[in-house]
């Protein structure tokens, strides 16, 4: 189940974070989840939104650099434990994760956490097998 | 072949000591008959009478870019304007344009001198010069006509551009030399490929190229696509046009034209001289200009002299193909280092956008050196590894490049500054 995420190139300047997000406020796209990872030069803002390819367009209008790739989505228990079962299934089958960020729900009982894996498809292939609910796009769109 | 073997070949000590004799008459020339060089002159306290040896030139002050343009437009002219038979300036790129005058003589001169340069491609009275050069106040373009002429070659003065009626041209007429700028040879030869022309086929056997900057990597792709031999010619407005320095068949360096013009190489920061073979800022005094002489002039161009007999046979002085301006030249932590270095190892990049900006700070006692790069699609990756990654693989092709280690920051797209002429490339931040 993958999930298009969109990752935007930042400066590390003055506004360069809420220029972007104004241009997506300004397009009226809904951002369902963020992330930002920052060294002391650049960040990377991680964005899952409805129209990935729109935000993608007018980003680069802008003169941002811009990527959609693919991540996945679990719906993790909202209790102690719950995402070190996860990442237990995948340490156990030795898929490496380059990096996740979770974000709480109000409308259901689970916490939803996006996770980027080095093979994607392998990482798909062993939270199945390892049960673990996985969201489609869908369902985080309209969460 | 050579064109005058007398000049062409004269001993060093001949050389000297005409070279001695030609300074001593412009220095008196200049000082009697142009109000700037006579004050420039009492201002340090020189006179005419104080060159009696070719060491004594560096007494003399540098003339600049500036002095020439605060004269705009005849203020350098050592005759009356009747004698002045013909006028060209500089494009005025980077401020407003210079002035050249010249007389009967002068053009003579030029000619002769342009003349030896289309003999070292190897034009005879029997080629076609197709003269590609622009024809106007540029200099290229005249420069080039008078030289072919000289030698009695057919000259086809078609100036620059029309590029498709250039290749009819060259087809129709069999040109045999083409004297341009090395960019439009290359864009000939573009087309010529794109109209399905066999540049095989065409009669062209050799180019004269000059006029901008281009480096060893530009002459291979030119010789490889037209099927010519393309050699380099130097010149500047201020001194008298193309025809200054040309490279000879042995393409290791350019001759100049020592009998008329003095060459020096100085340390652009010093202002002193630097020994033979050593890189430093050309600065060239005209020997026989009558029209406007002049003095010590920094041409800002960045080069070496080499003497020795050449295995063309020739024995006038050489110069290194010019490889940067010393007005963007650097000077970090004691290593020489120019913009087109760090240019070249970008280029070799797949997916970077050539937009760079080069900061140098002094953050304590060493010199720092930060490259920034705008990011593109194909740099951009939306781990923080991927893009250092990126970051120290550009940081290690500058390095062997430039032989420094730099900072490679990337920046958004499109935030670097552009300029239709020449880009600003350094922001030198040091306070000396």
């Amino acid at each position: 189940m993958k999930l298009k995420q969109i990752s935007v190139f930042l400066e590390n300047r003055k506004g360069r974070l809420q220029k972007a997000l104004n241009i997506i406020s300004n397009a009226k796209i809904n951002i369902r989840a963020l992330s930002i990872a920052d060294t002391s030069e650049f960040g990377i803002l991680r964005m899952i939104v409805p129209e990935p390819d729109k935000a993608q367009k007018i980003l680069e209008e802008n003169d941002f650099v811009v990527k959609v790739n693919d991540v996945i989505a679990v719906g993790v228990p909202d209790k102690p434990g719950g995402l070190d079962g996860i990442l237990e299934v995948l340490n156990k089958a030795d898929v490496n994760v380059e990096y996740l960020y979770a974000f709480v729900e109000k409308k259901c009982e689970n916490a939803i956490v996006v996770i980027r894996t080095e093979d994607i498809d392998t990482g798909i292939k062993v939270l199945k097998d390892g049960g673990v609910a996985m969201l489609s796009p869908e369902e985080v769109y309209t969460l | 072949m050579i064109w005058n073997s007398e000049a062409e070949c004269m001993s060093a000590e001949d050389t000297r000591e005409l070279q001695l004799k030609r300074l001593q008459e412009v220095v008196k020339r200049a000082y009697e008959n142009v109000p700037y060089y006579q004050k420039r002159f009492s201002d340090v306290n020189v006179y005419p009478e104080d060159i009696e040896t070719l060491d004594d030139i560096e007494k003399l002050p540098f003339t600049t870019k500036t002095d020439l343009r605060d004269a705009y437009p005849f203020g350098m002219f050592a005759v009356s304007q009747d004698e002045i038979v013909e006028v060209h300036t500089t494009s005025g790129t980077t401020g407003k344009p210079t002035v050249s005058g010249y007389t009967r003589k002068d053009l003579d001169i030029w000619g002769e001198v342009m003349a030896r340069a289309l003999t070292m491609t190897g034009v005879k009275k029997s080629d076609r010069v197709q003269n590609s050069y622009g024809y106007g106040l540029f200099t290229g373009g005249m420069g080039a006509h008078y030289g072919g002429q000289k030698i009695g070659a057919t000259v086809i003065p078609i100036s620059a551009g029309n590029t498709r009626r250039q290749l009819e041209i060259m087809q129709d007429f069999e040109t045999t030399v083409l004297t341009c700028t090395p960019s439009y040879a290359l864009y000939l030869a573009e087309v010529a490929e794109n109209e399905g022309i066999d540049t095989e086929k065409l009669k062209l056997k050799a180019g004269c190229f000059g006029a901008e900057m281009w480096t060893e990597e530009m002459r291979k792709e030119i010789e490889k696509r037209l099927h010519i031999r393309a050699q380099n010619v130097y010149g500047l407005t201020e001194i008298m046009g193309p025809g200054v320095a040309m490279e000879c068949e042995v393409q290791e360096g350019l001759h100049i034209f020592e009998d008329h013009f003095y060459p020096e190489v100085m340390d652009p920061d010093t202002l002193k001289p630097v020994p033979d073979g050593e890189k430093g800022e050309l600065v060239l005094t005209t020997l026989t200009r009558e029209g406007m002489p002049v003095i010590r002039f920094r041409t800002r161009d960045i080069t070496a002299l080499r003497r020795g007999k050449c295995a063309c046979g020739r024995s006038q002085v050489k110069m290194d193909r010019i490889t940067g301006r010393s007005d963007d030249m650097l000077k970090v932590r004691g290593v020489i280092v120019f913009p087109y270095q760090i240019e070249k190892a970008l280029l070799k990049i797949d997916g970077l956008e050539p937009h760079y900006q080069i900061i140098v700070t002094r953050p304590e006692q060493l010199d720092e050196l930060e490259v920034q790069v705008e990011a593109s699609p194909a740099l951009f990756s939306d781990e923080v590894k991927h893009i250092e990654e990126v970051k120290r693989n550009i940081e290690n092709i500058v390095h062997s490049e430039i032989g420094l280690r730099v900072t490679v920051n990337l920046v958004e797209p499109r935030t670097l500054p552009r300029s239709e002429g020449k880009a600003v490339r350094v922001i030198d931040k040091r306070k000396f």
